[in-house]
């Protein structure tokens, strides 16, 4: 792997934002500057990860490409490894496209009259330290160090949360705090446990070394359920899914951007990557409870959703319920189905930062995050609405829009192993337009309202970041095959060990003729 | 786009014997090959109108109108060379891109232009650019018109999208395309509540079709391997038989979907709703195309259909149920608008029951689809041309004695009028009849149950068009005090004027020359004599027996007695059309409230419950870090003492595993 003539993309990538977060936060001078200097950190990184991604060979057969190796602690095996397949690689591109974009919309987050530079300098370079973070867990290719990663998030997220957020948000930081310790210290024990079981050595928690061990069934499914619990913590899904709506909703739209867009992927990206590469039987030994569980979320959060008052813990509900289509698509073990949740992953990245930025967006005109608080405001900023009613539509996966595509290869790829599953979750796509078009409804129609002519719509600022999502889900919507020619070929390796393990046999007596 | 249009032409022969399609489609050459241009005309329409903004408020509308007409001109130029092709050489396919290659599943983005889709393409660019230019004046003082006619440029175009897919997938994007357009068109004034509410009752209603539309081409997959129309036939025919289950299951979801879409029930109560949208929109949209889609999914899967008696018979059913429906509740209704769209659902049951009959009906499900989107276009611009001159009212009970004011209106109206309730020789006359007459044909049971269905519908649209005529343009004059009824402008008369010319004459061209049925003949296997159960000539007499009868009650009820400008309480069945037979009761009790309860509940559950029984394992922890908080004052403290506390688990861990 190590080839000194080659550039460590993947390190430069995760050093740049990290070395602009320490400048952000040390810049003298007003925070103007210092948030200039945030976003177009943010844009280099996005530019290099380009050029990167064009170093990505989809023909390779090999599993991770742009590999860094590096012998870290020899001693405990841990080494300093980074490479992407090509479902890290999509994340990845994602994480480096939603930064700037957050950003921008963060603009005024944080009022440096009210409380300082500094504080702006610091929020500012707590999202730069994320994006670096956000870079190294879906980069690592060794387990330890994909673990280290995992937990040194939580610490930007947690001072991101308590520090900035809304009136609960000490509460709600320890609350996401508390989940997300618990899960990592389960998959900590689970970490080391499988070390044990592998071949061990200087670089004895490389991904490749851990991968196809034989383990005695009741330890393999021991160590399955370690990394699970901490994926199914932080996807979230059904029933640890109640940090979530707390976290988002005290959250500045930017920060629950980045927690549920891009962060609580690192759950279902760890599923597809550990769970089903490491541990195959397990992972098919678990399948009935997950499968469960998984439909449970589709619905369960989407009624959740419609019920809720406060828009950003509805969003947050609706990420649930697309959690559980993420994990009903892994799950199904066919390559359709992790194709659809693979890029269901990045779709659902790039509607939900539409949603809780938009939203943001009327918080910010408004000063409110109930429902109820609005009405008519089609009329206020039609521009605004216009592009919340298209992040909605996408979200409710409605065809032509990006969301559509990986919701249908997901039921089209479980149905053949897990049919009633299927058929059930599709339901879910009854209750989507449920929660979203009476969200719109509550907010947009109606007569206008009295008091708000001060009330501007949409600022170039703005449109800036609107229009790159909104583009977003018509180019994905058409085009899709743009992101699953890169994913195909590293689902099909991530499926590969769990579908020669287990005999995947449809569970329905008539295949497919082709 | 070139490049890759050989690609569809797939080797090799069907199973002989399908209904449909005969031949193959070749990949298109010539003009043909353009046809992706009738979909990217209107659909840059609507997103130059869109995201152009304010700045296109000027032009906009007269754009979004060329580009309308536009479609239409390059529909007629591949009609034309379509005509000049043998019968067999007819379909043609367009490849456009690679759209989604996810694992095994592999679908093009691919138009097959042919025979039945073509018959679509013609009726959507003609009567929807019309409609477009009537919009021009009836939508003129407006301030949000841009937008109306972005609007209705993105359901031009999605409509095509609709018929000219050539994958079930990708007409699923059309058939949500012209849902969202709906959707938004008929909340167009949205700062009305009830209106904006009509908009989500209709693309929730049509979300439960959907639900149906996504488990069949999830079926079709799984059963066929693939969704585009060629292997979803080849597959039927080496399925059939064998697995009369999978094809009812596929044909039964297909229809879920067909019924919300064309307001059939039991998925019908959103389309009294929709006529909250401008009444262009009623005319387009909810009368003349987006609705008919539920027939053309019929027509267009024919294939799984036959293989399934069992469906087809709940298609029938369907159809002949809502025929009846729909006139009931027309004979009830006093807002002019909710008359027609009660005389729509009525029609599309006609359509349907046609369609469910199975290849003798297709030809004329298509027919009367193509006649009534003529008269029932004409109806509704007729409808707004009233409107237009009474200050926007709809109240039947306030109209009376327009034909004086409204001379090209009721003359326009009157022939639409007159083709609905099939008098004889205009287009509904030859439609309609062709339908009673198939609906007739069989053995048992069915043909007398269905037939008379059919025919008895005829008597009663005969009594509430008669009705709805006489209460608006005869009779004496009610009007409120402050309307000052006018003809409207010629943008809005020359549309109605065209659309009465094909309410007149479309049928006698289309019909009894033989056009229709040999233009579909790829469809219908051939033109076939129908032989119902009682004579041709005895179905012809009845129906013009039973329409007379119709006419003559409502010219007694509603034009030799006065109408009294306050609706009379009536019998208990007026009282129930009134109420559209309970269906927002019915559904307000089985679905709303319960569901309104299970999600309040659940919040509470999840909020109270989940949140403190699961958190039970992050209490522990976390009341114990909390106390720790409380006497070490830090969170890095508390942190490394879970962090202790996990190593102790690691230790333990490590000891039971060894």
């Amino acid at each position: 792997m190590t080839d000194m003539s080659t550039v460590p993309w993947l390190t430069i990538l995760g050093v740049i934002p990290l070395v602009g977060a320490f400048v952000v936060a040390f810049l003298p001078g007003s925070a103007e500057n210092a948030k200039r200097v945030a976003v177009a950190t943010s844009i280099l990184t996005l530019v290099v990860g380009i050029v990167a991604a064009t170093r990505f060979d989809t023909s390779s057969a090999a599993q991770f490409q742009l590999g860094e190796q590096k012998s870290w602690i020899p001693q405990l095996g841990v080494s300093y490894a980074l490479g992407v397949d090509g479902i890290a690689l999509v994340l990845i591109l994602m994480s480096l496209v939603l930064t700037p974009i957050c950003m921008l919309a963060a603009w005024h987050d944080v009022s440096e009259s009210e409380s300082g530079a500094q504080r702006v300098k610091t929020y500012f370079a707590l999202l730069l330290v994320l994006e670096t973070f956000m870079v190294g867990v879906f980069a690592a290719t060794d387990v330890f160090l994909f673990y280290v990663f995992f937990e040194a998030m939580l610490i930007p997220v947690y001072f991101l949360i308590g520090n900035y957020g809304g009136p609960r948000r000490q509460y709600a930081a320890m609350k996401f705090l508390l989940f997300g310790l618990t899960g990592g210290l389960i998959m900590l024990v689970a970490v080391i446990a499988l070390y044990l079981q592998g071949p061990g050595g200087a670089d004895g928690f490389m991904m490749d070394k851990l991968t196809g061990l034989q383990f005695d069934p009741t330890t393999g499914r021991l160590l399955f359920v370690g990394f699970f619990l901490a994926f199914a913590i932080k996807a979230p899904m059904v029933p640890f899914h109640t940090w979530l709506p707390d976290a988002a909703t005290e959250s500045t739209p930017a920060t629950a951007t980045l927690l549920v867009g891009v962060l609580d992927k690192v759950g279902t990206f760890g599923m597809i990557r550990f769970c089903l590469q490491l541990f195959p039987e397990a992972s098919a030994w678990a399948t009935p409870v997950v499968i469960v569980l998984a439909v449970l979320a589709v619905l369960y959060g989407a009624l959740l959703a419609i019920g809720q008052t406060d828009m950003m813990r509805l969003i947050a509900y609706t990420s649930v319920s697309h959690f559980g289509f993420i994990v009903l698509g892994i799950f199904a073990f066919t390559n359709i189905g992790g194709a659809g949740a693979s890029l269901y992953m990045l779709n659902h990245g790039f509607s939900t930062a539409a949603l809780f930025l938009f939203a943001g967006m009327f918080i910010y005109r408004r000063g409110s995050k109930r429902i109820p608080d609005y009405g008519g405001w089609q009329k206020v900023t039609p521009v605004l609405a216009g592009v919340f009613l298209a992040a909605g539509m996408s979200t409710l996966a409605l065809p032509g829009l990006s969301n559509f595509v990986s919701e249908f290869l997901v039921l089209v790829g479980a149905f053949p192993t897990q049919p009633a599953a299927a058929v059930i979750g599709a339901s879910g796509i009854i209750f989507a337009a449920l929660y979203i078009l009476l969200m719109y409804k509550r907010m947009a129609t109606g007569p206008r309202p009295e008091g708000l002519s001060g009330v501007r719509d949409l600022s170039v600022r703005e449109k800036v970041v609107a229009a790159p999502l909104v583009a977003f889900f018509l180019i994905i919507g058409f085009f899709p095959n743009l992101a699953l020619d890169v994913i195909n070929p590293a689902v099909d390796t991530s499926l590969s060990h769990v579908q020669s393990t287990v005999a995947v046999t449809p569970a329905l007596a008539e295949g497919s003729t082709k | 786009m070139s490049t890759g249009m050989g690609t569809l032409v797939h080797q090799g022969t069907y199973a002989a014997g399908l209904a449909a399609q005969d031949g193959e489609a070749h990949a298109a050459t010539g003009f043909t090959a353009y046809a992706w241009l009738l979909i990217a005309l209107p659909a840059f329409g609507a997103l130059f109108l869109l995201v152009g903004g304010r700045r296109t408020n000027s032009f906009g509308p007269v754009l979004a109108t060329l580009l309308s007409w536009g479609s239409f001109v390059i529909g007629a130029i591949i009609t034309i060379s379509m005509m000049g092709r043998a019968a067999g050489d007819r379909p043609k396919s367009v490849h456009l891109f690679d759209w989604i290659t996810g694992g095994s599943f592999d679908v093009q983005a691919g138009l097959l232009i042919d025979q039945l889709s073509i018959c679509f393409v013609l009726l959507i660019t003609f009567v929807g650019s019309l409609i477009h230019v009537y919009s021009l004046g009836y939508m003129q003082d407006d301030p949000d018109k841009r937008r109306f006619f972005a609007y209705l440029n993105l359901f031009v175009a999605a409509m095509l999208l609709l018929v000219l897919a050539d994958s079930y997938l990708l007409l699923y994007v059309g058939w949500e395309g012209v849902g969202l357009a709906s959707y938004l068109l008929i909340g167009f004034w949205y700062h009305n509540p009830v209106f904006a509410t009509a908009g989500n009752k209709s693309f929730f209603a049509n979300r439960v079709g959907d639900f149906g539309m996504t488990v069949a081409i999830i079926l079709m997959f799984f059963y066929f391997g693939g969704v585009d129309f060629r292997t979803v036939q080849a597959g039927v025919a080496g399925l059939q038989g064998a697995h009369q289950g999978v094809m009812t299951a596929i044909a039964l979801t297909l229809l879920l979907g067909a019924t919300a879409k064309s307001a059939q029930l039991p998925l019908q109560s959103w389309l009294g709703d929709a006529m909250a949208g401008p009444t262009p929109v009623s005319a387009l949209i909810h009368a003349a195309t987006m609705v008919t889609a539920g027939v053309y999914l019929v027509v267009r899967a024919g294939p799984i259909f036959e293989a399934s008696p069992t469906a087809q018979l709940v298609v029938v059913i369907v159809g002949s149920a809502t025929l009846i429906f729909g006139a009931i509740i027309g004979c009830a209704k006093d807002d002019i608008k909710k008359a027609l769209a009660a005389s729509t659902i009525s029609q599309i049951g006609y359509m349907m029951l046609a369609a469910g009959l199975g290849p003798i009906g297709y030809a004329f499900a298509i027919f009367h689809l193509l006649t009534h989107g003529f008269f029932k276009a004409g109806l509704f611009l007729g409808a707004g041309s009233v409107m237009h001159g009474m200050k926007d009212q709809v109240d039947m009970r306030r109209f009376g004695g327009l034909w004086v004011m409204m001379k090209v209106t009721w003359v326009t109206f009157g022939l639409a009028y007159l083709s609905i309730i099939g008098f004889p020789l205009l287009s509904g006359f030859w439609s309609k009849d062709k339908i009673i007459e198939a609906a007739f044909v069989g053995e048992g049971w069915r043909p007398w149950v269905f037939g008379l269905a059919a025919l008895i519908g005829a008597g009663i649209t005969a009594f509430y068009m008669s009705r709805l005529f006489f209460m608006t343009f005869h009779g004496k004059r009610r009007w409120t005090d402050e309307v000052h009824p006018h003809e409207s402008g010629l943008t809005m008369t020359v549309p109605m004027v065209v659309l009465a010319f094909g309410s007149a004459f479309l049928g006698l061209i289309l019909g009894p020359t033989g056009i229709i049925t040999s233009w579909l003949a790829p469809f219908t296997g051939g033109v076939q004599e129908l032989h119902p159960v009682i004579p041709e000539s005895a179905v012809i007499a009845l129906t013009l027996i039973l329409v007379a009868i119709g006419i003559a009650l409502a010219w007694m009820m509603y034009l030799r007695d006065e109408v009294p400008q306050a609706a009379p309480r009536g019998n208990l069945l007026t009282q129930a059309a009134r109420v559209d037979l309970y269906q927002d009761h019915v559904n307000e009790a089985l679905l709303m409230r319960p569901g309104i309860h299970l999600t309040r509940s659940l919040v509470f559950a999840d909020n109270e419950g989940v949140d403190g029984a699961v958190g039970g394992l992050a209490a522990f922890v976390g009341g114990t870090s909390s106390r720790m908080r409380k006497i070490q004052n830090g969170f890095v403290r508390s942190y490394a003492l879970t962090f202790l506390t996990g190593i102790v688990a690691i230790i333990g861990a490590l000891w039971v595993i060894s």
